[in-house]
């Protein structure tokens, strides 16, 4: 077993994520698989590679990407609260935050 | 007028410019076939009839003023529901986005407008593009219309699906690990994965977003070729899309494809192969040998490493990206809310699907204390000798061909209980993706119980026109409809 259903607890309370029993069940035992097949991984050498984070692509300006640093006009409040499913006084609303 | 479910971009321009009929009557006709024929394949989650007029009339506008036709004046186009569209539900096919109604509009959606697109609806798809076979959509699954007791494909299965029917005559759809190319082999269709930064991803929810591309499907490649030159092109709005000149893809199309160097991955040819998959492909390196062509064998040696590389790479990135749905700003909130804690713990726990919440957990794990470096990071590594497999290969070849999946289009249900083995079917798709080249998938015959197989024509970074020059030929030369 590479995972455990208390690792899986673990997990899903970093990721905020409530499980049923059920579902702790059948993720330890899906995501069991997963990982013991991703030990293939370790069959390849990586000791002088680099990390591939994302594909790089070559510009002739190193600040190609980079936008203008300037004000933009944004949305309303209105604007940005219309798919809130709770939303008052030009606010979200959430439950009352005493400590997490 | 002409039928709606065999028309191409040339022949809608061709029928505008004669008045033979109008932008409002082909939008009105493939609105009432695409509705009516819904119940029967469930390609789309919503029709936008209104929006799609509204550009009909603009289109016709410009006719009768003596204008110039846009690219796509007068082209129904479907548009995968991960994509957003200003005041047009988008849900991502998840509970969670179940009323989510956007305020703006994503680049290649603006884009695909302004050149007289007229936007029908939209796609049906795995849950937040999560999946192989569209089985993971929250609201119904997708039938494929060449065996409706089979998958389309997916994630973007609808969009497949969609222009496989005639209930558009192009679409968009998202690629992470395959999801463009491997509906579009299934369905029988062309799609095409840009160059990673050819299109811009704003707009397009994310997933894994060193993966994510959006790119267009096509009944033939000319027209996926004509809407992936309306999306593609550096955007201010993407910060990852390329400042790279962007070619006139259709012009190039009638080109020779004699003297174009093939290669032949012999990794794409092993055990697991469908012998009738291996078979039709076979039979469209043949086509090329025919036109010209110098093909010879390539070895990509990583590729056996790529699904694991794959699933731990985009798995941490939509832990991360995924995030973002907490119940606050846009996404369904539970009943439960006590606490700040327990209302983001239920409301995620309920609006997530199966397979989304397993990439959350897998994705997590990966990149928790103790884990990145052993996963994570090692992915990430063998991610670089799978991209060189490619620089490596390209030396010597123009492109490469192979099959897009392992077998052909699979019963609705048939690899639902088992999440492992539906991620070994994205294998040939999958190297790809995560070398960020360009790719696109092309009908290459049928087996024997006319399921549709695709072939896949690979090429190097920003080199789309010459690939498409390359599966353009090969659907003149008659490679559609192979064996």
């Amino acid at each position: 077993m590479k995972i455990t259903e208390k690792e899986v607890r673990y997990v899903a309370d970093l990721a905020n994520l409530a499980l049923t029993e059920d579902e702790i069940r059948r993720y330890c035992a899906d995501l069991d698989d997963v990982l013991v097949y991703a030990e293939k991984l370790n069959e390849v050498d990586t000791s002088q590679v680099e990390p591939m984070a994302q594909v790089l692509l070559e510009s002739s300006d190193p600040t190609a990407t980079l936008r203008v640093d300037a004000a933009q006009p944004a949305f309303s409040s209105e604007i940005a609260l219309a798919s809130a499913p709770r939303s008052g006084a030009g606010q979200f609303k959430v439950p009352k935050v005493v400590e997490r | 007028m002409d039928d709606v479910k065999t028309l191409t971009i040339d022949r809608i321009h061709e029928g505008l410019r004669s008045r033979r009929f109008s932008a409002v009557d082909v939008a009105r006709q493939t609105l009432e076939v695409a509705q009516r024929e819904n119940d029967q394949y469930g390609s789309f989650l919503l029709f936008c009839p209104e929006r799609a007029l509204d550009a009909a009339a603009r289109v016709d506008a410009q006719i009768a003023a003596g204008e110039p036709l846009g690219a796509l004046a007068g082209v129904p186009v479907a548009v995968k529901d991960v994509i957003v569209t200003r005041g047009v539900r988008t849900t991502c096919g998840s509970r969670i986005l179940e009323s989510y109604v956007p305020p703006y509009d994503a680049t290649a959606v603006i884009r695909l407008e302004q050149a007289g697109g007229m936007i029908v609806g939209k796609t049906n798809c795995d849950e937040f593009a999560m999946g192989s076979s569209t089985e993971n959509s929250a609201f119904y699954p997708v039938r494929n219309p060449a065996a409706p007791d089979r998958v389309p494909g997916g994630s973007s299965g609808g969009s497949a699906a969609a222009v496989a029917a005639g209930q558009a005559v192009v679409s968009l759809g998202s690629d992470t690990g395959g999801s463009i190319r491997q509906p579009a082999s299934f369905c029988g269709v062309v799609g095409i994965l840009p160059t990673y930064g050819r299109v811009s991803r704003y707009g397009l929810v994310a997933f894994a977003s060193s993966l994510d591309h959006i790119g267009p499907f096509g009944r033939t490649v000319k027209d996926a070729a004509t809407l992936l030159h309306v999306i593609a092109g550096r955007d201010p709005a993407d910060s990852t899309s390329a400042d790279v000149p962007v070619p006139d893809y259709t012009a190039g199309l009638d080109g020779k494809a004699a003297g174009f160097r093939i290669g032949v991955p012999r990794e794409y040819f092993g055990a697991g192969l469908d012998p009738q998959v291996g078979d039709r492909i076979q039979r469209g390196i043949e086509v090329f040998r025919r036109l010209g062509c110098e093909v010879r064998e390539v070895s990509l040696p990583h590729t056996d490493y790529a699904i694991a590389s794959y699933y731990i790479i985009c798995t941490a990135e939509a832990s991360s990206n995924l995030a973002r749905y907490d119940g606050v700003r846009y996404s369904r909130r539970t009943e439960r809310e006590d606490t700040l804690l327990d209302m983001y713990r239920y409301s995620r726990g309920e609006g997530f699907g199966a397979e989304v919440k397993r990439r959350i957990i897998l994705g997590t794990y990966v990149l928790s204390a103790g884990y990145y470096d052993a996963y994570y990071l090692k992915a990430q590594k063998v991610r670089t000798l799978i991209a060189g497999d490619f620089t490596d290969a390209f030396q010597s070849v123009d492109a490469i061909v192979g099959p897009v999946s392992p077998f052909p289009a699979f019963k609705l249900g048939e690899k639902m209980a088992d999440p492992l083995e539906m991620y070994l079917s994205d294998i040939y798709t999958i190297t790809a993706s995560l070398a960020g080249i360009c790719g696109i998938s092309v009908p290459c015959g049928r087996t024997s119980e006319g399921l549709p197989v695709g072939m896949q024509i690979l090429a190097k970074y920003f080199d789309e026109h010459r690939m498409l020059r390359l599966a353009h030929s090969f659907e003149q030369a008659g490679g559609f409809e192979v064996g």
